[in-house]
């Protein structure tokens, strides 16, 4: 990495609430936010977003390989020099299986069927967001 | 008195058991270890979300009443407890003492004229508590951490039965009793309020101060509006201060079996010491006897 693309990074964090997922300078960094995708580039302003469950795009350097997580949610943190994602799950997109996904899928709109209780409805309906997202973000890449 | 087949007995019996605790306090050192670096590893994401959570309280309108995790339902009359403790025993006084503080707390409340249900994460203190409190007990949680390492899903898992019942109102305040892990030789039972939830508002001050250092700070502008993001990072606060919790507890545990394991290897050998003593002089009386018997025999003929 030249000099001149050194300055133009910033701090990225990805954070689990078990560890530390990656810390690393980045380029650029696409985050799904709730009300819409927001790329961040080094000297954005401090903002604090929701993070609704998608896929994040970590680009290193100018023109570099696009690397691209998946978080089920979760909030982010940004400012100049930071951007610190928290997110209760985070999977590698290459690492998500289409099949797998489709199978969860179809079992979690059966069970939403059978569940009662507004509660335990709610909580499927999330697991069937987030599955739903999951997918997305794998036929997305492979579209690509 | 007891022959000098009996001493050896208990000898070769008190060794064995010396053995087992020093290999279970040597267990309990790396289980420990693990535990420990797991600590440390959930931090940056507590820090992270304390942080969060103060920029966001700090930028609230005045007026903002804020949701009812943050201000309470606007009574105390049912006190929710959610004890965590550990699964197995051999830890000192580990359990004991979390059982013994909770046994207090819940006879204050109750002098008080307050309704109090419990949550039990572990299974030991669950086996102390139900003998007294057995109708309280609402719900009892076991095998967390069980693979060496605590899941954030075992939290999760009860930060939404908590979140369930609130949403129901079945209970008013919610706190978090556990043992706080403050070095390998002391952990205290200690309670933490969750809901209503006090922001943290010394984390709040501290980061202003970084940012002063760092350039002029431009206001923080938060997508959905404050009160929204507020109101989704409440529940999730509630899973990492819960996870913080295990986690300390995991650590807690394994190093009182350390202490308690410890001691048990010492006392083991200076029991052994003592009978080896009583063993040999139990032996020198019996040889002394059986000269006195030959020499006044040989006297006698």
């Amino acid at each position: 990495m030249t000099e001149a693309a050194a300055d133009k990074t910033f701090s990225f964090k990805l954070v689990s609430p078990e560890k530390i997922l990656m810390d690393e300078p980045a380029m650029q960094v696409v985050v799904p936010g709730e009300e819409g995708d927001l790329g961040v580039l080094k000297g954005h302003s401090p903002f604090v977003v929701s993070v609704r469950p998608g896929v994040v795009s970590i680009q290193k350097t100018t023109g570099g390989d696009v690397q691209k997580i998946f978080v089920a949610g979760g909030f982010a943190d940004i400012s100049a020099e930071n951007c610190t994602v928290l997110a209760e799950e985070a999977i590698a997109v290459d690492d998500l299986n289409k099949e797998e996904l489709e199978q969860n899928i179809s079992n979690l709109k059966e069970d939403l069927g059978m569940v009662q209780g507004a509660h335990d409805k709610q909580r499927v309906e999330n697991a069937l967001v987030i599955a739903k997202a999951k997918l997305s973000a794998v036929t997305g890449t492979l579209q690509l | 008195m007891p022959s000098l087949k009996d001493y050896r007995d208990r000898i070769t019996s008190v060794k064995s058991t010396k053995k087992i605790t020093s290999a279970m306090k040597m267990v309990a050192a790396s289980k420990l270890k693990k535990a420990q670096s797991q600590a440390e590893a959930s931090q940056p994401y507590a820090v992270a979300m304390s942080e969060m959570l103060a920029r966001v309280a700090t930028s609230l309108p005045a007026d903002f009443a804020g949701p009812k995790l943050l201000v309470g339902t606007g009574a105390e009359n049912t006190h929710l407890l959610i004890v965590v403790s550990s699964d197995r025993g051999l830890c000192g006084g580990f359990n004991g003492n979390l059982a013994r503080r909770v046994k207090k707390e819940v006879a204050e409340l109750q002098k008080a004229g307050k309704d109090v249900k419990i949550i039990c994460a572990g299974r030991k203190v669950f086996d102390i508590l139900k003998l007294q409190h057995t109708n309280l007990i609402i719900k009892t949680y076991t095998g967390i951490g069980q693979k060496g390492r605590v899941d954030f899903a075992s939290a999760r898992e009860i930060t939404d039965f908590v979140l369930q019942n609130f949403a129901d109102e079945n209970f008013d305040v919610c706190t978090l009793m556990y043992n706080e892990f403050k070095s390998v030789l002391t952990q205290t039972p200690s309670a933490q309020q969750l809901i209503p939830f006090k922001l943290p508002e010394v984390a709040g001050e501290v980061s202003d101060a970084k940012e002063e250092k760092s350039g002029p700070i431009a206001p923080y502008g938060f997508e959905p509006e404050e009160s929204v993001i507020l109101g989704k990072l409440l529940p999730r606060n509630l899973g990492v201060q819960l996870f913080r919790a295990l986690l300390d507890s995991a650590a807690g545990e394994q190093a009182a079996r350390m202490t308690a394991m410890d001691n048990a290897t010492r006392n083991a050998g200076d029991m052994i010491n003592d009978l080896s003593i009583q063993y040999n002089r139990a032996r020198q009386a019996h040889i002394t006897r059986e000269l006195i018997e030959i020499i006044s025999g040989a006297e006698a003929v």
